[in-house]
């Protein structure tokens, strides 16, 4: 439909939606339970949906261990998972978005729109009669924190700290397992304050009249200047020292030899007090702007000092998307607080009003009780609309921004045996900060594209329109790439993991859930048959051979692996070669076996085949036979060719058939296959399944080892725990082993005890 | 980053009701500010100087910019427990003072505080003159004390303040009447030239100077009038003045007073306040800028942090939106005008109070906010814009003033500074604003002789009155 809602003033807008709506309103025929926030420029629309889509299962059948039979079946399903749907526009197209989604919406249950935000009034009756449900307007406030607590609980990488004068300016931080309390400052027309301190309670401490309206209104008078961006613009071209008293206007040039500052304002305005001189629009929005920022900065150290809170979250239109206002702001922050207090921006900043009404209008499923995530393939990245970073896309895509996120279906929280939760990073290198690094993984994950668009193919041959889903999700991956070349913060930190997790996400979209199922499927029953043979030698070695053996096992599995783009041909021999490794504590470790077993060991396994049922099992069984427990954790979703946890059932139930140890320790319970609640081929050991987390704790793990690139160099590779770590994996990419010191199949065998 | 802070850890003092607000210049300057907090000031005011300097010197390399905003940073929050200093005097005046100390200071006696926007002057009038002192009394000095004494108005620019000159004065043993005199600061090459013309130099008098124009016109005074001006730092000479002045009150009323009912245009009454516990004491001087100063005894205080929008921003931005030319045309173009036209209130967007946080509908929600609307801006006048910009500033300042009593935990906050002069609407809405929003645990108190008690401070200083 094309926007019909004119915008008072005039402005030459194409009103247009430029962007098929489909495309921005997605799911609506399934969804139900909706919420809007509309502020004084941007509509914020929030439902809830279903989305149905392709699973493959695997399912266990009476295997009769004949040559060519494959050990599983596996079986393409449909499944309904749950998501949030969040879409911001300008106001102007409400009117067009509203007929849409009058069209689309089938669901009838739904009743009622929660909505929020200072033009819910204003657009109370439009909304009622376009939509028919009925408006239950929600505490703009109220909304906003519930907001907030969702996104710092469930979007990794949500906040960020402004740098200015680094690239990029973002720099984003890790959760913090506990979010509160903390102090959320909005600049709005005016300013609130409010400390939160648990879910449920918040207390509006404070505020300031003087505020983003102050900003406008001011900034309007003065200037003439009508809009809010073009006042930010002009402030961004401008020089306040034309304007305001200076130190060293007040001190003339001794400033400098009292050392004070001269480029400190002593008087805001303080030299307009003339009649004489003209001022510049550009100088005088400038000096507004710094007036308006150090003002708000310094009511916000001085309430976070009364509340002794350090962290203080921004939002509100005077902040959101505009790097100016942050850049000001942080620099209020750090002058008034002395590095004391940090000030905090938020990725969905502008959404947290209707995730709030969202939830108020949800209680009754009770959203807080899961894990939410950040669909990558659904959701418009940072700044995907900011006309001072990026106008032309601005122009492209039509102001629309979307935010997905997915239910999981199971909660999410910290491995109970990380050394401090807090300062816990999962990725090894931060490709926001290193650009050759970045460079080339972008670069690796271009050229990798055709490779994995075949294999999506070919992993569906009875289905017509493969071809074109894998066309689109070669089209869809490669805009994320190019998003990501020029904003590299979109979606937080960018890491290895979150390019790898982009690309589940982007498949995931199309319809191809589990790419490698096939050959996961072969690979199983290929190792499963070579497995008695491999035991057989295993056990004739002597103690001390063996361990080096099983280790090597362990890393001969580990290089045959379809995901890497050196392994093409699945048989270099070189990965166990000869000691000393590129990392080799391989000594500490086997002295470490010659004493007392472990109590319970936590594995992490990588991929599938000769990786685990040849490398993994036999140390497993190793383990078990010193007396020690052990829980294999496999991935909960399919990524890349990881086993999952469905494929390590089969495959133990399997090998506990032939082997005795196996499958007594499975019956015993010393055995223990669990889910992590991931479908990444890496490792964020701040979001694993909350049942694995209360197994680790009840059976006491003291020893956890990490296997593969993904899960134990990408990431991993420096986290510290509380226990003992063995993490290995060969460098199946020439140049991290290149950058590691190393050459293509090196070995990391990494083995650390925590300090006592 | 720690050894970089390291060496950024300057301990200077910044001026009285000039210095508030930062800017941004240097990213690394907002970092370094991350140091000093509570760092204690080394020894005495000498010390203190070459500590700067050597700091100083070893840390040329790192850029200027972010150098100075960690040095004005650190400048808050430094308790200064000590007598008055002559901050950054030269060696030659201070000899001159330190011989001052043997015997009285020759005539004539002034205070001078050269602020950002006014000057401000206070001159000791001897009326217990005895016959032979009058017939000793060199010509210059007799020309200066007559032309001061006789005129209530200097130049076009220059007024004496009449009506707040304290009589029957005792300084020093000696009798006589403090005058207080201002100035803008615009025109003190005139001033410096007309003490050339009376022939100062002559007169082997030193020249008490403090805040900033007491640096910046340093050079002038010595070329142009051949004066000697002994500098003193503005925070002490405020702090100095203030307890004087309230100590000897105004010709035998109270020096500090407080408004009853301040919201109520009939019942509000200005009333006289007893400062007899003066300790401790939140001191706002609200100048060009302003500075906010918590002092807990005669000798010890500490500058708790200032602001840039004072006097200077509501002018300032009054002259730009009213095209006003003086501080009293702006205030009375306020007096006449509404500044709920301009300013968005609480009750403007609920309709009525804001229960959930407690907001009366009356209490501004945006400053200026109506003026984001094309028609909003087309129905205001001038005067509503002044209105609201004294109440924008006012309220601020207020704000800030109020959670600095509670972070320092004091209750009775005293304001000063030429802003407050003849400025009734902003004194009634801080006393409003202060009990209201502290739920009356928060005290407004005035003094009479709002901007001057820098000048006294520095005369003080000149006849080393303690």
């Amino acid at each position: 439909p094309q926007g019909r809602a004119g915008r008072g003033g005039g402005d030459s807008l194409d009103k247009s939606i430029t962007l098929p709506p489909d495309e921005i309103f997605r799911n609506l025929e399934n969804a139900k339970r909706f919420a809007i926030d509309i502020g004084g420029s941007l509509t914020k629309l929030a439902y809830y949906s279903t989305v149905q889509h392709k699973v493959a299962r695997v399912r266990s059948f009476d295997y009769s261990g004949k040559d060519h039979e494959p050990p599983y079946e596996i079986s393409v399903q449909e499944e309904v998972t749950a998501r949030l749907h969040f879409v911001k526009f300008e106001n102007t197209y409400i009117e067009a978005c509203l007929d849409f989604i009058k069209d689309h919406l089938v669901n009838t249950e739904t009743k009622v729109i929660q909505a929020t935000g200072g033009g819910a009034y204003k657009f109370k009756d439009l909304i009622e009669e376009k939509l028919r449900l009925r408006v239950d307007k929600e505490d703009v406030m109220t909304c906003l924190i519930k907001g907030c607590n969702f996104v710092l609980k469930n979007i990794p990488h949500e906040a960020f700290v402004y740098q200015k004068d680094s690239d990029p300016e973002f720099k984003f931080q890790t959760n913090h397992p506990n979010i509160f309390p903390y102090l959320l400052v909005n600049i709005g027309s005016g300013v609130s304050i409010v400390k939160v301190e648990t879910e449920d309670r918040f207390e509006w401490i404070g505020g300031s009249s003087i505020g983003g309206g102050t900003f406008w209104g001011l900034g309007a008078l003065l200037t003439k200047t009508k809009k809010f961006d073009e006042l930010l613009h002009l402030a961004s071209k401008g020089q306040h020292a034309n304007v305001d008293m200076l130190v060293q206007d007040v001190y003339g040039g001794a400033h400098q030899t009292l050392g004070l500052s001269g480029n400190l304002i002593a008087s805001s305005f303080g030299k307009s007090a003339t009649a004489d001189r003209e001022f510049s629009k550009e100088d005088m929005a400038k000096s507004l702007l710094h007036m308006i920022s150090n003002d708000i900065g310094q009511l916000a150290c001085l309430y976070a000092k009364l509340h002794c809170l350090d962290r203080v979250y921004f939002g509100g239109f005077f902040i959101r998307g505009h790097p100016v206002t942050m850049r000001t702001i942080t620099y209020s922050i750090n002058f008034f607080s002395k590095g004391e207090v940090q000030a905090l921006f938020l990725r969905h900043e502008g959404y947290l009003g209707a995730i709030g009404a969202f939830l108020k209008g949800a209680e009754q499923d009770n959203p807080n009780q899961y894990s939410w995530g950040e669909n990558y393939a659904g959701s418009s990245g940072l700044m995907s609309s900011s006309p001072e970073l990026c106008p032309t896309q601005r122009a492209r895509s039509g102001t629309f921004d979307l935010l997905e996120m997915d239910r999981l279906e199971r909660p999410l929280v910290n491995l109970p045996l990380l050394l401090d939760p807090s300062s816990y990073v999962p990725d090894t290198v931060d490709l926001t900060d290193d650009a050759l690094a970045r460079k080339y993984w972008l670069t690796c994950f271009e050229e990798a594209l055709d490779g994995v668009v075949k294999r999506a193919v070919a992993s569906q041959p009875g289905s017509v329109d493969a071809a074109e889903r894998a066309e689109k999700f070669r089209q869809k991956y490669w805009s994320k790439l190019q998003t990501l070349r020029h904003q590299p913060f979109a979606y937080g930190t960018l890491t290895v993991r979150s390019l790898l997790d982009t690309r589940e996400h982007c498949l995931n979209e199309f319809n191809f859930p589990d790419p490698y199922s096939k050959v996961k499927q072969k690979e199983n029953g290929v190792a499963l048959k070579c497995f008695p043979r491999v035991i057989r030698c295993l056990d004739a070695l002597g103690w001390e051979e063996r361990q080096l053996a099983l280790v090597k096992g362990l890393l001969a599995g580990n290089v045959f692996d379809w995901g890497a783009k050196a392994v093409s041909d699945p048989a270099p021999a070189c990965s166990s070669r000869q000691r000393p490794w590129l990392v080799d504590s391989y000594s500490k470790w086997l002295q470490r076996l010659k004493g007392p077993p472990h109590k319970c060991a936590l594995i992490f396994a990588d991929n599938s085949g000769i990786d685990v049922i040849l490398g993994v099992f036999p140390f497993v069984r190793e383990l078990l036979s010193r007396g020690t427990e052990v829980i294999l954790a496999c991935n909960s979703g399919p990524a890349l060719n990881d086993v999952t946890y469905c494929e390590s059932l089969i495959v133990a139930e399997r090998i506990a058939a032939m082997d005795p140890v196996v499958h007594s320790a499975l019956r015993e319970e010393r055995l223990l296959l669990m889910q992590t609640g991931s479908s990444s081929p890496c490792l964020d050991l701040s979001r694993l399944d909350k049942g694995l987390a209360v197994l680790v704790r009840e059976r006491g793990a003291d020893l956890v080892v990490i296997e593969g690139m993904g899960r134990a160099v990408h990431t991993n590779y420096y986290a510290a725990l509380r226990c003992e770590s063995l993490k290995l994996a060969v460098i199946k990419n020439s140049w991290l082993a290149e950058r590691l010191g190393g050459r293509l199949f090196s070995v990391i065998f990494k083995y650390e005890v925590p300090a006592e | 980053m720690g050894a970089w802070l390291g060496r950024q850890r300057w301990l200077l003092r910044m001026g009285a009701g000039r210095l508030g607000m930062a800017t941004e210049r240097h990213g690394r300057a907002a970092d370094a500010s991350a140091s000093s907090a509570g760092e204690p000031a080394p020894g005495g005011p000498g010390g203190r100087r070459r500590e700067l300097l050597r700091r100083r010197a070893s840390s040329a390399s790192e850029p200027p910019v972010g150098a100075s905003a960690s040095a004005s940073a650190s400048a808050e929050g430094v308790r200064r427990s000590r007598p008055g200093s002559y901050s950054g005097a030269p060696s030659v005046s201070r000899q001159r003072v330190e011989s001052l100390r043997k015997k009285r200071q020759l005539f004539p006696w002034f205070g001078l505080d050269i602020g950002g926007t006014l000057v401000k002057l206070v001159y000791f009038e001897p009326k217990d003159i005895t016959a032979e002192e009058e017939e000793e009394e060199v010509e210059s000095l007799k020309s200066i004390r007559k032309y001061l004494t006789s005129n209530v108005a200097y130049g076009s620019t220059g007024i004496r303040d009449v009506h707040l000159e304290l009589k029957d004065l005792t300084l020093c043993g000696r009798k006589g009447n403090l005058h207080f005199i201002r100035f803008p600061t615009h025109d003190m090459p005139a001033f410096i030239q007309m003490g050339r013309d009376k022939n100062f130099s002559s007169l082997h008098t030193v020249f008490c100077a403090t805040g900033g124009g007491a640096y910046k016109f340093e050079q002038d005074f010595l070329t142009i009038g051949d004066l000697q001006l002994c500098k003193l730092d503005e925070l002490d000479c405020l702090v100095k003045g203030i307890l004087y002045i309230d100590s000897v009150g105004f010709n035998g009323r109270s020096q500090c007073y407080y408004f009853e009912n301040p919201a109520d245009a009939e019942k509000c009454q200005k009333l006289p306040f007893d400062l007899k516990n003066p300790y401790p004491l939140l001191l706002v001087n609200i100048g060009s800028g302003v500075s906010i100063l918590a002092v807990y005894s005669k000798d010890n205080y500490k500058r708790v942090t200032g602001t840039s929008l004072g006097g200077g921003t509501f002018f300032g931005l009054c002259c730009l939106l009213t095209g006003c030319t003086t501080f009293e045309e702006a205030l009375e173009m306020a007096s006449r005008g509404d500044s709920t036209k301009v300013d968005k209130l609480v009750r403007d967007i609920y309709g009525g109070d804001y229960e959930r946080f407690g907001l009366p509908g009356w209490a501004v929600a945006s400053s200026f906010g109506n003026m984001m609307s094309k028609e909003k801006r087309e129905a205001v006048s001038k005067e509503d814009l002044a209105r609201a910009m004294l109440i924008t500033i006012t309220n601020n300042i207020g704000s800030i003033a109020r959670m600095c009593a509670l972070n320092e935990n004091i209750n009775q906050v005293v304001f000063v500074g030429n802003f407050l002069r003849i400025n009734t609407i902003a004194m009634r809405l801080l006393a409003y604003a202060l009990d209201y929003w502290s739920k009356g645990q928060l005290k407004a108190l005035f003094s009479e002789h709002e901007g001057y008690f820098g000048a006294v401070g520095a005369l003080l200083e000149l006849l080393k009155i303690p």
